[in-house]
């Protein structure tokens, strides 16, 4: 909302994590973890469980404080000190590891919800929606396949189904940077690639971080990958790269 | 037997006494001649100039003389005390208190007493068992003279404190001493000067009430060494009023962590609500009821370990209750802890109505047993038995369930299933069976908590709803999860509360503390040890 | 404008049954008014009186339903709103007692009087006026729900926390309220009511007009209830219930949704709490006991949360059988009412109402495969 007001740095990255610690308990979640996107970039992280990256999602979205360092969205932005509301607001979306859709609205309403828009409570009381956002609800439940089901109750979708519900929320969102947790677990190999495909769709006009353990899907996106381990970054550069890695072989292997 | 060694214990102590008294046995035996002259009003006279002696002797002769055992020798007008020694009589020289042998009721004249006489000899005893040989009576002495504050005593009192030995006793016959001069109006100045500091080294509330008392003397020097004497007493005594308020605020705590320690399991490591849990507590109450009727009908001699018997009982009665809660109801409601809520809250409702129906709505009457029952001072910090028990068994409980957690596969389980389900039951843990043993076990420790409460609240169907609500702020309070909390929550509220009441009154401090908490859960949501990480969510 | 958002809200169903309410709410008194004693379709004062407490009962109901059915915030604690307006309802009417009370006093009430009360205190202070007193039957109660929920949802105090947050506040309002240096009766609280407006509380038209005035809110309450549920305003707010995590990634401000719907229920509860005062003829402190809000919650239950239909529907029904059986089986009433809280959380949670729906989803289907 006004997060102009936070000027921390000034850096071209859209994404910018600097020395970024987090722990539970004495449990060193992140650890002086570093990671930089730049406008337009996709990037894949990947790690082996407990490596930080669902935390490492929570911090960017405000859910959860580091201890130290920062987080710095747009080059101004200081995200820690922020909550989820004003960082989505400034265009992060987030889809969850597991699909978290509004079961007891329907598609539409679902869509609507999540349409970039009036946000505040009282505008809302009044408002009804206008010819342009009811084109764009339109226009995404074609892009998501979903047009016959708009009216459907999405707590009677299929997982599958769910799934794409979301990632049309996310784009009916419309932001600037995507973070998409496991977004292929439990798909077949189908809907697998067809996911990959969305997000490469998605990624022409939005960044996008997305978290995944399924290799094959990260191949299928060709991106630069980022390898975390013990909540510091291990490994970055092409999935060829890292794959040769000794250091991402052991960790991936066992000792 | 029990004189015999009281006997045993005080011979040295009566042995010196003896040899003091040997230089002045003669005056003494004409004091004890005199008892046996005259009529009654001499013998009056008689009996307070034996007393005013001060002898040791006095007191036996006195006693004797009370029961009717004091007798004349006719053979030789000695003074004896007699004692039943087969069909005649032991005999003992009232004076010196050495056998004389033995002789029948006819060789013997009773010296007779009327009632009245009774009476004067019971005070002058009262004096005596200032010189009494037993510490416990010496000391009891000298604390009701030190409240009569009759001017009479003051000779009797300079003259104990003199003989005394024990320093404690000593100092006590000092107090009793200033508080008589400075009541009185003979006193000297000097006297009262010398008698002020002692009061202030007391320290209690009835020295303070003392000397400011004597602040109103005409005399400046003594109003003033009076007035700063108070003032320094005021402070000790608002450290001591301090520390018994901790003292109360400790034992308020004590039965809050009773009451909240089985809601902290079942709240915190299940996450279940369960707004009956106060009624599990009444249950064991009435066990404790029970099982005290039945011990009175059947065996009163065990009368006072009841409470003891009533203890696993109890835990068994709201163990068995919760695990059938757990069994029949919660277990269809978990990931629903709001309809948990209602649904617990429905079933204290039944609960206890069940109770009113079986046992009558008015309250029970449960005994306490005598080791609970009286008190004893720590400086002038005053500790009921009762209260103390209540305390120490709240912690053994804690202890216990510490131990029971960190030590047993039971709380291996619990852990394991609170940490992550799914994990625990693939591991070939039976979740069911943890989660119902967890919810009997929370339920059994407030049926323990009731057998507690029973000593100091009224066993009534409505005892649990008293105490539903101050747990879960105990439990909220303390962070949820974490027993420590729980400790700390209990024995902070506990003080908090103990403090607050002198100054707003008990509702209005209880009100208070409420809104403190609520306030506090606004600031810190998880409490004061919260757990964090992504396992809370 | 404002006409359009609150009609928007109603869909036929809804409308039916706002107009059963305002029929149930204008024919009894008609009945009593009208007819002779003698005739068989006479109404009786009791039972206006009853059903007139009923549907405030109903009042309340509705608002704990908007807060817990729509927005998952299950407040144990409104009966303390409800009590607060039917606190400043019956300081107004102790006003309007005036010199008629048993000590005589022009200013100050009996208990007052009894207590050596030497002047009214400050906050009693304009209660004689209707104008002063009917806004603050909304303002008391609302300025409560804000403080608390805007403390309470800003430090995301959620789920069973907040419910036993509300708990002790009622709780709390309650052993103050039975204190008799809160200038409010104490333990008695108040009664002996004389007159509202002018006119005898106890006399028929008077008591018909009350019973009309609280059909009336209710039919209000669910125009309102209903308009601020079907607007896009309802959706976020049934999404906040879903998963409030979710709508703050959304973007949402998920407090500012709360703490709207939680002040709006609880100036409706007072209100219900003000007109139930003089139907009754009484309040005192228990009115606040942690007990009573728990019940309202169970109206809702077994009418059937997150529908405007179903607490009226619950409220009647559970109070209905409480009359009768506290009546005639009074052993039996709390083994009911705690089974009722059992069977309806475990066989019901959709209570009636859904009840009924899931069978005509189910008949729906039966025909459509049938047909097909």
């Amino acid at each position: 909302m006004n997060a102009s007001a936070h000027t921390a740095r000034s850096t071209s990255a859209l994404l910018y994590l600097s020395g970024v610690t987090v722990s539970f308990d004495g449990f060193r979640a992140l650890n002086n973890l570093s990671l930089l996107v730049e406008p337009g970039e996709m990037r894949a992280i990947i790690g082996p469980n407990g490596a930080g990256k669902t935390t490492m999602m929570d911090v960017i979205t405000g859910k959860t404080r580091p201890d130290e360092g920062e987080v710095v969205f747009d080059g101004q932005a200081d995200l820690t000190k922020l909550d989820e509301a004003e960082i989505a607001t400034l265009g992060i979306g987030r889809k969850f590891q597991k699909p978290t859709v509004f079961e007891s609205h329907t598609v539409r309403d679902n869509l609507l919800l999540a349409l970039a828009g009036p946000r505040s409570w009282y505008r809302l009381l009044a408002a009804t929606p206008t010819k342009a956002e009811n084109d764009r609800l339109d226009e995404i439940l074609t892009v998501i396949r979903m047009g016959a089901q708009q009216h459907m109750l999405a707590a009677r979708l299929s997982h599958g189904q769910k799934q794409w519900l979301e990632i049309g929320m996310l784009l009916a969102q419309d932001p600037k940077l995507l973070l998409v947790d496991e977004p292929v677990a439990g798909m077949t190999d189908v809907e697998t690639e067809t996911t990959a495909a969305v997000l490469r769709e998605i990624n022409k006009s939005h960044s996008v971080v997305v978290v995944e353990h399924d290799m094959s899907f990260v191949r299928a996106l060709g991106v630069k990958v980022t390898v975390l381990h013990e909540g510091s970054m291990l490994a970055e550069g092409s999935l060829d790269q890292v794959s040769a890695d000794p250091r991402v072989v052991e960790v991936y292997l066992g000792r | 037997m029990l004189i015999l060694r009281l006997l045993a214990g005080l011979l040295p102590v009566l042995v010196s006494l003896l040899l003091a008294g040997v230089a002045m046995a003669a005056d003494l035996g004409s004091l004890v001649t005199n008892l046996t002259t005259g009529g009654f009003g001499d013998r009056e006279a008689a009996i307070n100039a034996l007393a005013a002696s001060g002898e040791a002797r006095a007191a036996p002769i006195l006693e004797a003389l009370s029961a009717g055992r004091l007798y004349v020798r006719s053979a030789d007008n000695l003074v004896v005390i007699g004692k039943q020694d087969g069909d005649k009589l032991a005999l003992v020289d009232a004076v010196t208190g050495k056998p004389v042998g033995s002789a029948g009721e006819d060789e013997l004249n009773r010296i007779r007493i009327n009632n009245r006489l009774r009476g004067v000899i019971d005070d002058a005893v009262g004096t005596l068992t200032l010189m009494s040989p037993n510490p416990d009576m010496r000391r009891s002495a000298a604390n009701s003279l030190f409240k009569q504050r009759s001017a009479s005593a003051l000779a009797a009192v300079e003259h104990a404190m003199a003989a005394e030995k024990d320093p404690a006793i000593k100092r006590a016959f000092g107090e009793a001493w200033a508080s008589i001069v400075l009541a009185s109006s003979d006193a000297s100045r000097e006297q009262k000067l010398k008698a002020i500091p002692i009061l202030r080294d007391r320290g209690d509330a009835d020295a303070f009430g003392m000397l400011r008392d004597a602040e109103a003397s005409s005399d400046p020097e003594i109003k003033a060494a009076a007035t700063s004497a108070a003032t320094s007493l005021q402070q000790t005594l608002a450290v001591w009023e301090a520390a018994q308020n901790v003292w109360y605020g400790i034992s308020l705590g004590s039965v809050l962590l009773l009451a909240a320690i089985g809601l902290a399991i079942t709240f915190g490591t299940m996450g279940v609500i369960n707004m009956a849990h106060g009624e599990m507590v009444m249950l064991g109450a009435y066990a404790t009821y029970v099982v005290q009727q039945v011990i009175l009908a059947y065996s009163p001699g065990l009368l006072d370990a009841s409470v003891v018997i009533a203890l696993p009982l109890a835990f068994l009665v709201s163990g068995a209750v919760g695990v059938l809660i757990e069994r029949t109801i919660i277990r269809f409601l978990y990931g629903r802890p709001l309809d948990t809520l209602l649904a617990t809250w429905g079933l204290s409702l039944a609960l206890q109505q069940a109770v009113r129906s079986i046992f009558g709505p008015t309250n029970r009457e449960v005994r306490s047993p005598s080791w609970m029952s009286g008190s004893f001072h720590v400086g002038q910090i005053d500790v009921t038995y009762g209260r103390l028990w209540i305390v120490l068994f709240a912690l053994m409980v804690f202890a216990t369930l510490i131990l029971i957690l960190r030590k047993t596969p039971l709380g291996l389980y619990m852990r394991a299933v609170t940490q992550n389900r799914p994990m625990a039951s693939a591991m070939g843990i039976r979740t069911p069976r943890v989660d119902a043993l967890t919810f009997g076990l929370g339920s059994g420790i407030a049926g323990l908590a009731g057998v507690a409460l029973s000593q100091i609240d009224n066993v009534s169907p409505n005892l649990g709803q008293g105490y539903i609500i101050d747990s879960f702020m105990v439990v909220v309070f303390g962070g949820v999860g974490n027993l420590f909390g729980t400790l700390v929550g209990a024995t902070t509220l506990g003080i908090v509360n103990k403090f607050l009441e002198p100054y707003a009154g008990a509702v209005l401090g209880k009100i208070l503390v409420l809104v403190f908490i609520i306030l506090f859960i606004q600031r810190r949501p998880r409490g004061l040890f919260a757990l964090k990480g992504r396992a809370v969510e | 404008m404002i006409q359009r958002f609150l009609w928007r809200g109603l869909d036929t169903r809804l409308r039916l049954f706002i107009g059963l309410v305002l029929l149930v709410g204008i024919v009894p008194p008609l009945l009593n008014l009208l007819l002779p004693p003698s005739s068989p379709l006479y109404v009786p004062a009791y039972v206006l009186q009853l059903v007139g407490k009923y549907l405030c009962y109903a009042s309340l109901a509705l608002a704990v339903d908007l807060v817990w059915g729509y927005c998952g915030i299950l407040s144990l604690g409104h009966a303390a709103f409800f009590a607060l307006g039917g606190y400043c309802m019956g300081m107004y009417l102790m006003r309007q007692i005036g010199s008629r009370g048993v000590y005589g006093n022009p200013i100050l009430p009996d208990f007052m009087v009894f207590l050596n009360y030497k002047e009214l205190p400050w906050f009693w202070h304009g209660f004689n006026h209707f104008w002063f007193a009917a806004p603050m039957i909304v303002i008391v109660p609302s300025v409560l729900a804000l403080a608390l929920g805007w403390f309470a949802f800003r430090s995301r105090v959620t789920g069973v926390y907040l419910s036993i947050i509300t708990q002790a506040m009622t709780f709390a309002l309650m052993l103050a309220f039975f204190r008799n240096d809160m200038g409010l009766g104490g333990n008695n609280g108040m009664t002996d009511f004389k007159d509202i407006l002018g006119f005898p509380v106890q006399a028929d038209g008077t008591r018909a007009t009350l019973y009309f005035a609280s059909a009336l809110v209710l039919a209000l309450f669910l125009v309102i209830a209903g308009a601020v549920v079907g607007s896009r305003f309802g959706k976020a707010l049934m999404a906040v219930r879903d998963a409030e995590s979710r709508m703050r990634f959304l973007g949402y401000r998920v407090e500012g949704y709360k703490l709207f719907v939680f002040v709006l229920s609880a100036a409706m509860a007072g209100i219900a709490g003000a007109l139930y005062v003089p139907q009754v003829g009484i309040i005192n402190p228990s009115e606040f006991s942690p007990g009573n809000s728990i019940e309202a919650v169970l109206w809702v239950a077994v009418g059937g949360r997150g529908t405007l239909i179903g607490p009226v529907i619950g409220a009647f029904l559970v109070n209905f059988a409480k009359t009768y059986l506290t009546g005639a089986l009074p052993e039996i009433w709390l083994f009911a009412l705690g089974a009722l809280f059992v069977a309806v959380t475990l066989f019901l949670p959709r209570g009636i109402v859904g009840l009924w729906g899931q069978y005509k989803a189910r008949q729906e289907r039966t025909k459509r495969t049938a047909t097909a």
